[in-house]
């Protein structure tokens, strides 16, 4: 069985087209995401060192850490814009590290990114923002694209702001019109940045029960980074704590709440 | 009472690091500048080649290609068509002077029609559209970097250097030499006004005793060589802009190096291909 796997993986990894990525996922080639032994420093500073992860399809991985501790970089080697020093980054069974361009945006088609700002593109309005993966990557027509960008909209509570300007609208607007943008392509695995990050409760929870509804019924694997501990107990099925590089503890919420390491305390007690 | 010369113990060994560390820090602040721009010939290098590679790729981007040959071509005409007529006055009031002073009045248009589409209206087009296209793009691209923008571009499947760089470089080459044309056109039309002015001539005869000595090679290859100009101004500014780094203040940069930089080698660039013009079409 484990040859079969590596064989269809491998397929996908030597050609690289969409084909081969969707033939990996339907025969089940391991999990959504794989990481291991992942390293990446900036000049001597050591963001990663030595990170294994493994996220299941439908499932939600909320990656938790002090500030700086690389859960950003984290997610922008998953998604291919910087390479890590060493390890691997599988992606339903497909290598990504050293992939070339055409390669990873094949496989970028497949995962929706949520950026820490949100990263509207600011020249366009809030539909042709959320629009742009599909008028990239579809052959929708105008009539089903304009449908499905209020669809998206409506599912972030943001259908009153199509023609407004990313300038126009707060923060944490940006952040709902920027999810709205990363689930556009129906994407199988998401990578969050903060997704609740300056939103105010209610539209925390909101953004919250979309990514459970997402899991669900898309079965949709989620990498979240997020200082939200609400928000982590609420949505992962699993958690891990990055100190200094490295995975300190991997668990449901409640093992980390109840963990005696003096670090993984001090990390829940402010909330508690 | 004896003097006995006392060298302090140790005083040799103890300069000689201090003047090899000075010797050190000498040689570092000469090697910085000099690693800076070899580094930054070689991070254009990889650039160009990235563009290159991506432009052979489809999609065309073709919507983007017309956005941004308006936003370069048609917003910049007004002000390349101001500079073009500002030079054909000036041209026209300083060859009179010159001109009247030695006795050859009648050489009037040709003076300021051949300098003009030889020199004064492909190298004003080229330093307009560095000032204006190249700030321009060095500051957008250059937020767009540092609000991530460019990294949603290639998170989303699609390659910035095909729809950011490959549009605004080839919309640069394709619009200067039609930028240049409405400057040249403008210079000889305003240097007629002025020249008429004092001493009235007909526009038909202003340009038939203008051009009575040139050919059509000395039309063409100045005006198609504001292509490179293009060329280079847009590849400048669009590296620069997408190398930007450090928020706002990286933005500033940016564009301020654009302008800069785009315009030092148009200056450059001009000199070698008016030899280069000289040599094949003398």
């Amino acid at each position: 069985m484990m040859h079969a796997e590596q064989a269809v993986a491998s397929q996908a990894a030597q050609s690289g087209d969409d084909h081969a990525i969707q033939n990996a996922e339907q025969n089940g080639a391991g999990p959504a995401v794989a990481i291991q032994g992942l390293h990446k420093a900036f000049g001597a500073q050591k963001v990663l060192n030595g990170v294994d992860l493994t996220v299941a399809s439908g499932s939600t991985l909320v990656v938790l850490g002090r500030s700086g501790t690389g859960k950003s970089v984290l997610l922008r080697l998953l998604i291919g814009l910087q390479q890590p020093d060493s390890g691997s980054i599988r992606i339903h069974g497909q290598e990504i590290t050293g992939s070339n361009v055409e390669t990873m945006n094949a496989i970028r088609k497949k995962m929706g990114f949520l950026f820490q700002h949100a990263a509207l593109y600011d020249s366009l309005t809030v539909q042709e923002n959320v629009a742009f993966p599909l008028r990239r990557h579809t052959k929708m027509t105008a009539s089903e694209r304009g449908d499905r960008v209020e669809e998206l909209l409506a599912s972030v509570g943001m259908e009153s702001a199509l023609q407004k300007m990313p300038s126009d609208i707060s923060g944490g607007m940006q952040k709902r019109v920027g999810l709205a943008r990363a689930l556009a392509l129906e994407p199988g695995i998401l990578l969050l940045d903060e997704p609740t990050a300056g939103l105010d409760p209610i539209t925390s929870r909101e953004i919250d029960d979309l990514i459970l509804k997402l899991q669900e019924e898309r079965d949709v694997a989620s990498i979240v980074v997020t200082h939200d501990l609400h928000s982590a107990k609420l949505i992962a099925d699993r958690i891990v704590l990055l100190h200094q590089g490295n995975v300190v503890i991997e668990g449901t919420f409640a093992e980390l709440e109840k963990s005696d390491d003096e670090f993984v305390a001090q990390f829940f007690k402010r909330d508690s | 009472m004896s003097y006995t010369a006392k060298i302090p113990s140790g005083s040799i060994s103890q300069d000689a690091p201090e003047a090899t560390s000075l010797l050190r820090a000498t040689l570092t602040s000469l090697w910085s500048p000099i690693n800076g721009f070899l580094e930054w010939f070689g991070e254009l290098g990889i650039f160009v080649w990235q563009v290159l590679r991506a432009a052979v790729r489809p999609p065309l981007e073709g919507r983007e290609l017309v956005r941004q040959l308006d936003d370069i071509g048609s917003k910049s005409l007004p002000l390349v068509a101001l500079a073009g007529a500002a030079i054909g006055a000036v041209l026209a009031l300083e060859s009179r002077y010159s001109l009247v002073r030695f006795g050859a009045k009648s050489l009037l248009p040709a003076a300021v029609i051949f300098s003009i589409i030889h020199e004064t209206g492909p190298i004003v087009t080229g330093l307009v559209v560095s000032g204006r296209v190249g700030a321009g793009i060095g500051a957008e691209l250059g937020s767009m970097k540092v609000t991530e923008q460019i990294d949603a571009i290639e998170a989303s499947g699609v390659n910035p250097y095909k729809l950011l760089a490959f549009t605004r470089i080839l919309a640069c080459i394709l619009m200067l030499p039609l930028l240049t044309l409405a400057a040249d056109f403008c210079g000889v039309l305003v240097g007629w006004i002025v020249d008429t002015l004092a001493d009235p001539i007909s526009f038909h005869k202003f340009l038939h005793t203008g051009f009575a000595g040139t050919s059509f090679s000395d039309f063409l290859a100045p005006t198609f060589r504001t292509a490179v100009f293009g060329l280079l101004i847009g590849t400048i500014a669009c590296f620069q802009g997408m190398r930007s780094q450090g928020g706002t203040e990286g933005v500033g940069r940016s564009a301020t190096s654009s302008v800069v930089l785009s315009s030092l080698f148009v200056i450059l660039a001009d000199v070698i291909l008016v030899k280069l013009i000289l040599v094949f079409f003398p």
